[in-house]
C-alpha cells in the first residue's frame, strides 16, 4: 500500500428527509504526500462527506479510504491528523489560550502554543474566554486548534466561510506556510479562486461525482469565462467543440450549451457556419458562475459515472 | 495517557460555569435550609428516631449527589449540539480519557455537593461520630456509579431542549421512590424503591442512624444496576458517533 492519501471508490448515502441522499457516488482519488489540494464544488457535492470518512467519523458504505497507509481511525488515533471542520462552537469556559493547550495536549509533537498564537494572530485575544469572541475571532481560534497539531495531514472544511477579508487573507498565508514544510493539505470550498490561488491541485465534485481533477489552470480553461446558449439541432456537438473559441459543448436536447474562452471568436464560427442558428444567449458569466454552470448538471440516479467529455466519441 | 490536560482544563471549566454550579450545588443547598431549616428543633422526625436536620441532610446528600451525576449529561448534550464532541474525535483522544474525564468532573462535583450539605448540617445541629461520616461517604460514592452511566447515557441520547426535562424528572421521582422526601416504610413505593440504586443511595446515607450498610440485596442492585448502566452508556456513545 502506498503512502498519502488513497479513495478508492468511495460511496456513502444517508437518510435524508425525502429518503435516502446519495452524498458520495463512487469517487477515486490519490493524493501524494506533501500535496495541497482543493475539494471544490457547491454545496451538497459531496465534499463534507468525504471530509468526513478521510478523519473517520463516518464509515464509507463501499469503497476504501486510507491516509498514510492506516485506516483513517488509526490516523486519528496516532496524531497524523489535524481537522478543521465546518461547523462547530468552542466550548465554553476556557480562555483562548487554555483551548489550545487542551488541543496540543492531545497531540504527540504539537507545535509550540505561543507560536501558534502568534501565527493566528490571537495575541491580544490570547487571555479571552471563547464564549466572547467575535464570529471571525473564533475561526481563528478553531484554525489555531487545528493547526497546533502539526499533524502530517490537515483537513479544512470550508475553513474561511466565516472569516473577513483580513483573516482570509492571513489564514491562506499561514496555511501555504504549512504546507510548504512538507505537510499534505487537504481543504474543501466552493471558491474557485480560492482553490486556484492556493492549492497545487484541485478537485471538482458535483452530485457526489468527480467532475474534474488536475491542475487548477486546467479546470479554469475547462471552465472557460463566457457561455452562449443557443437552438441548434442536428450539429454533433464534439464538432462544435472544436470551433475557435470553445472550449467544451454540451447539448440539451435542441440547445446547445458552450464554454468559451473567447466568445467574440466562437459567435462569429456559429453564425458563418450554422444558418439555424437562434435563440442566442451570451452570459458573460464570472469565473464563479461558469463554475457552477458546470457542476449543476440535472441530478441523476444512475450508478455509472458519466463519461468524461474528453472521451465522448462513441 | 493523553487524556490529564483534557481532565484538568474539564475540572476547570465545571467549576468556572456559574450557571451550572448554582444549579447543580445551590439548588439542593437551599432545598436543605428551606425544608430542615423550620424543623431544627425536631429530633424524631416522622417516628424515625432521628433529627429532621440529620434526615433531610442524609436525603438532600443523595439527592444533590444524584443531580451532580446526572447533569453531566446536560454538559455532554450541550458539546455535542456546539460540535465539540465531533471536534475532540478528530484528535488522537481515546474513548477511554474522554470517559475518565467526564466521570471524574461529575464526581468532583458531587462530592463538593456533598461537603457542602455536611457543613449545613453541622450547623444545624448534626452530629455524627468520624467513622459514620467516613462509611457513609463511601458508601454514597460508590452507589454514585450507575448514576456516572446514567449522565453520560442520557447526554449521548438527549437533545439540549430535552435533556433539561429529562434529568429533572428523573431526579425527582426517583427522590421520591427513594425515600429522599419523607419515610417510605412499606408498601408498593417501598418495594419499587429497593429495586432503584437511588434506594441505595439514600440508605448509605441512613447507615448514620442503623450501623448497618447495604446487605446483600444493595450490593446486588446497585452492581445490577452499573452492568446495565454502563453498557448502555457505551451504547449510547456509539449509536451517537456512528451517525453521519
Amino acid at each position: 500500500m502506498s503512502s498519502g492519501i488513497q479513495i478508492e471508490g468511495l460511496s456513502k448515502s444517508y437518510r435524508g428527509p425525502d429518503g435516502p441522499v446519495r452524498a458520495v457516488r463512487g469517487i477515486d482519488v490519490s493524493i501524494a504526500v506533501g500535496e495541497t489540494v482543493a475539494l471544490l464544488g457547491p454545496n451538497g457535492a459531496g465534499k463534507s462527506t468525504t471530509i468526513d470518512v478521510l478523519l473517520g467519523l463516518t464509515r464509507p458504505d463501499g469503497g476504501s479510504a486510507s491516509v498514510f497507509g492506516r485506516t483513517p481511525r488509526e490516523a486519528v488515533d496516532a496524531g497524523l491528523v489535524g481537522g478543521m471542520l465546518q461547523t462547530g462552537d468552542l466550548i465554553r469556559d476556557l480562555s483562548v489560550k487554555e483551548l489550545i493547550t487542551l488541543m496540543a495536549s492531545l497531540y504527540p509533537h504539537p507545535l509550540d502554543i505561543d507560536d501558534v498564537i502568534t501565527l493566528t494572530g490571537l495575541e491580544k485575544t490570547a487571555g479571552q474566554r471563547t464564549q466572547k469572541l467575535s464570529g471571525g475571532q473564533t475561526q481563528r481560534v478553531r484554525f489555531a486548534c487545528a493547526l497546533v497539531s502539526d499533524s502530517e495531514l490537515l483537513v479544512l472544511d470550508e475553513p474561511t466561510v466565516a472569516m473577513d477579508v483580513e483573516g482570509r487573507r492571513d489564514f491562506w498565508v499561514t496555511m501555504r506556510d504549512y504546507a510548504a514544510r512538507g505537510k499534505t493539505v487537504i481543504f474543501a470550498t466552493h471558491y474557485l479562486e480560492e482553490a486556484d490561488a492556493n492549492a497545487d491541485r484541485a478537485v471538482l465534485m458535483a452530485h457526489g461525482r468527480i467532475v474534474a481533477d488536475g491542475p487548477t489552470t486546467e479546470i479554469k480553461a475547462r471552465v472557460g469565462t463566457r457561455t452562449i446558449r443557443a437552438t441548434l439541432p442536428e450539429v454533433d456537438s464534439s464538432e462544435l467543440a472544436t470551433l475557435a473559441g470553445v472550449n467544451t459543448a454540451d447539448r440539451h436536447g435542441d440547445a446547445v450549451i458552450l464554454r468559451c474562452a473567447d466568445s467574440d471568436l466562437a459567435i462569429r464560427a456559429l453564425l458563418e457556419r450554422y444558418s439555424s442558428l437562434r435563440d442566442i444567449e451570451i452570459t458573460g458569466a464570472g469565473l464563479e458562475d461558469a463554475f457552477l454552470e458546470l457542476t449543476s448538471d440535472p441530478d441523476d440516479d444512475s450508478d455509472v459515472q458519466p463519461t468524461p467529455p474528453v472521451q465522448a466519441a462513441r | 495517557m493523553n487524556g490529564i490536560v483534557y481532565t484538568r482544563y474539564e475540572l476547570l471549566r465545571a467549576f468556572r460555569s456559574r450557571r451550572f454550579l448554582l444549579f447543580s450545588l445551590g439548588f439542593p443547598l437551599v432545598l436543605y435550609f428551606v425544608i430542615a431549616g423550620p424543623q431544627h428543633n425536631v429530633h424524631n422526625f416522622g417516628g424515625t428516631g432521628i433529627s429532621a436536620p440529620l434526615y433531610y441532610m442524609v436525603g438532600l446528600a443523595s439527592f444533590g449527589t444524584m443531580l451532580s451525576m446526572i447533569s453531566s449529561g446536560a454538559r455532554i448534550a450541550g458539546e455535542r449540539q456546539a460540535g465539540w464532541t465531533r471536534q475532540l474525535r478528530i484528535t488522537p483522544l481515546s474513548v477511554r480519557a474522554y470517559f475518565h474525564a467526564k466521570v471524574l468532573t461529575s464526581y468532583a462535583l458531587a462530592i463538593t455537593s456533598m461537603a457542602l450539605l455536611y457543613i449545613a448540617g453541622v450547623s444545624l445541629g448534626v452530629s455524627l461520630p468520624a467513622h459514620t461520616w467516613l462509611e457513609m461517604s463511601g458508601l454514597i460514592l460508590i452507589g454514585l456509579v450507575p448514576f456516572a452511566a446514567l449522565g453520560i447515557t442520557l447526554g449521548h441520547l438527549m437533545n439540549v431542549d430535552s435533556i433539561g426535562p429529562v434529568t429533572g424528572g428523573t431526579v425527582s421521582l426517583l427522590a421520591v421512590v427513594s425515600g429522599t422526601w419523607f419515610p417510605v416504610s412499606h408498601g408498593f413505593l417501598h418495594d419499587l424503591g429497593q429495586c432503584l440504586p437511588s434506594y441505595w443511595l439514600v440508605q448509605a446515607g441512613r447507615i448514620s442512624t442503623h450501623g448497618h450498610g447495604w446487605g446483600t440485596t444493595g450490593w446486588l442492585v446497585v452492581a445490577g444496576w452499573t452492568v446495565v448502566l454502563v453498557a448502555l452508556a457505551g451504547f449510547a456513545y456509539r449509536r451517537d458517533t456512528s451517525r453521519v
